[in-house]
């Protein structure tokens, strides 16, 4: 089951990014010339490894017995029956070791630091779910590690900070601009500027300079990949329509891409609405942005007239990232995918639904994919599919969702 | 005619003033707006006063990535006082009004240009002379470098201590203004500077082209400007400008100290 990872099915017709690291007219390398060569190097040395048996053998091997994949495809019989409409397919991320999908990129990426005889990584994170997961493999495979939080963050996200530290990780909090993911991708792009020598950033989504974008949505593919042929294999058939939440869009481009030529499989993004896209109070770049450059790449971005970046609000940590990545935007601009967004209140409904209904506590992150499921699911008819990707467990969210409904634990 | 006086305007004459007399440049930075916005114009007549040859003017940005806390801290403020690319343009036309010969170079991050129609034309009819794109590296630079060559700005190319010999032979090829060397890993105002590494760099580098070549990231003073200029064309201070600025109360002291900052290392670099 763990096979089909890294392997594009050669009839397909999408191949992107190009050599310089371009989807259509979105990504590239927007970086200070410091760091040129460390892409470069970081870019060849992926080109010779993807399809390197024993790099391949390496991986499978953690993600088989590390991680605990293939994850379960799980038929939400309750959530359907309620809903009245498609069959709701859940693909069960959560179940990762630490939690989420984010481990399978950051094996992959500490995987490659090895092979570069870089003994420390460094990481931004907003949930803190990629700070873990970088945490974990540093831990694993006996590397250095650091990782960039934003105060704001640090304090929302307070049990994923210690299980950073229990596990030997040096968390610094993010004290600049608005303390949140974007200000941490600063410092970490500063730190990685500084010790470009011996340390490796493992960029946590799929955005970042190429070959960020790429490498990451092919390390967290195999999300996609494995879904794909279970569906085929307990469904018959592929799904109608593919939903997933988009913050910087790793997850989704994960469960995308191996669909992306599969034409009438609809794939649907939903960001993060906050408190109503009208309100600008929000993180959805691809429903209310425009192009721009901001941490290595030229995609879609939150950004006033005078082209600085703006603040954005989410109820989940993880999703409030003023940015997208550039993939994305492209599939948005060909119209092969489709962006939605959920509101912080439509994601706390489809929250306790999932909880109430099924007995999964998803995150809050994940939690806006099933807002898109609770509001669209009725309108299809019972021979339909919908596959969710539940990217993640909710365990982190806890004290949040405490905190909004009025509880002290 | 080589690439650096192919705009023939005022940063192609000063370098070729300061090698008639034998001297070296000082390239001074601040931050546009920062503390106060009626900082600005003042200081930029102090560090000319004070012997500055070419001014960069910072383009305000709300995420700074190649900065170090002293910069990131100034555009900050100058945010806070609600500056923007237009009136970074408004300050070097003020500029102008009194100074036609000093070269001035705007610093930042593309999105700023980006997201202002016309850059390019609006940059040149202000005074700007050059441009410096910190987060633009030279497989993305070809559309804009374009559009500014048309109007005689020079899109200043950075080289870095990692970049390899044959990056750096593509590089220079389109080299315009003055080539940034960029002294050190790591973000401005960062560590020492260790001048050896530095030495060996540029000499490679001036066997490449005769486009000057500036050192900047880690000139602090007089002294170190100093040791660094006998291996480049000239010098580039910023951060320790930056910080004198902003423990300055008003536009007037501010001015006072950065010209005596400034004369400073010019002594330093005339020895």
């Amino acid at each position: 089951m763990a096979e089909p990872i890294l392997e594009a099915n050669t009839q397909r017709s999408y191949a992107q990014p190009t050599d310089s690291g371009y989807f259509g007219e979105f990504g590239g390398r927007f970086v200070a010339e410091t760091l040129t060569h460390a892409l470069d190097g970081l870019a060849e040395l992926y080109a010779e490894l993807k399809d390197d048996p024993e790099f391949k053998k390496e991986l499978y091997e953690d993600l088989a017995h590390f991680v605990g994949r293939p994850t379960p495809l799980y038929l939400a019989e309750r959530m359907t029956a309620s809903l009245g409409g498609a069959a709701i397919y859940l693909k069960r991320e959560d179940l990762n070791h630490t939690g989420a999908h984010k481990v399978c990129n950051t094996i992959g990426q500490a995987l490659l630091a090895k092979r570069m005889g870089k003994p420390r990584v460094i990481a931004e994170t907003g949930a803190g779910q990629h700070g873990v997961a970088t945490a974990t493999v540093a831990a694993r495979l006996g590397l250095s590690c650091d990782v960039y939080m934003g105060e704001e963050d640090v304090h929302r996200q307070s049990l994923n900070v210690y299980r950073m530290k229990l596990m030997g990780a040096n968390v610094i909090p993010v004290t600049s601009g608005s303390k949140t993911l974007k200000d941490a991708m600063n410092e970490a792009m500063r730190d990685w500027v500084t010790n470009v020598d011996d340390t490796h950033y493992i960029i946590g989504t799929v955005a970042g300079p190429h070959p960020y974008p790429m490498l990451v949505r092919d390390f967290a593919s195999i999300i996609g990949q494995e879904a794909r042929a279970q569906m085929l294999q307990q469904v018959g058939k592929l799904p109608d329509v593919v939903v997933a939440c988009v913050g910087g869009g790793s997850n989704a481009m994960g469960i995308f891409h191996p669909f992306i030529n599969d034409t009438d499989v609809d794939l649907v993004g939903v960001e993060a609405g906050g408190r109503g896209v009208s309100t600008g109070a929000h993180a959805a770049p691809l429903n209310d942005g425009k192009v721009g450059v901001l941490h290595g790449n030229r995609s879609y971005l939150m950004s006033d007239d005078d082209g600085q970046v703006m603040e954005t609000h989410s109820v989940s940590a993880g999703l409030d990232y003023p940015g997208v990545g550039p993939e994305h935007a492209h599939l948005k601009d060909i119209g092969r995918a489709t962006y939605a967004a959920a509101t912080d209140d439509e994601a706390m409904e489809a929250f306790r639904m999932l909880n109430r209904q099924e007995g999964i506590l998803p995150a809050l992150e994940t939690s806006h994919a099933l807002a898109w499921v609770v509001e669209n699911a009725r309108k299809m008819s019972a021979d339909q599919t919908i596959l969710v990707n539940l990217s993640g467990r909710g365990d982190k969210d806890i004290l949040t969702v405490a905190d909004i409904d009025g509880i002290t634990l | 005619m080589d690439a650096g006086t192919a705009n023939q305007g005022r940063i192609a004459a000063e370098f070729e003033r300061l090698r008639e007399q034998g001297k070296k440049a000082l390239v001074t930075f601040i931050t546009a707006g920062d503390p106060g916005v009626d900082f600005t114009v003042p200081v930029m007549h102090s560090l000319v006063a004070g012997g500055a040859n070419l001014l960069e003017l910072g383009i305000p940005f709300s995420d700074p990535e190649a900065e170090g806390p002293t910069i990131q801290a100034a555009n900050e403020r100058a945010l806070a006082n609600g500056m923007t690319l237009t009136k970074v343009l408004d300050m070097v036309v003020e500029f102008r009004a009194s100074n036609s010969t000093t070269p001035v170079i705007l610093m930042g991050y593309l999105n700023s240009v980006l997201a202002m129609a016309n850059f390019a034309h609006r940059a040149k009819g202000a005074g700007v002379d050059g441009l410096i794109m910190v987060n633009l590296p030279q497989e993305e630079a070809a559309g804009l470098r374009q559009t500014l060559t048309a109007e005689g700005i020079d899109l200043v190319s950075l080289i870095a201590p990692t970049t390899a010999d044959q990056r750096a032979k593509e590089i220079v090829t389109t080299a315009s203004g003055f080539l940034y060397y960029v002294s050190l890993k790591g973000t401005t105002g960062s560590a020492a500077i260790a001048v050896d590494e530095v030495a060996e760099r540029t000499s490679f580098l001036q066997t490449l082209t005769s486009v000057p070549i500036c050192v900047g990231f880690g000139i602090k003073d007089a002294e170190s400007a100093a040791a660094v200029s006998a291996h480049a064309d000239g010098v580039v201070v910023g951060s320790a400008l930056v910080q004198l600025m902003s423990d300055s109360a008003d536009p007037m002291t501010a001015s006072k100290r950065l010209e005596t900052a400034t004369a400073e290392i010019r002594h330093g670099l005339d020895g």
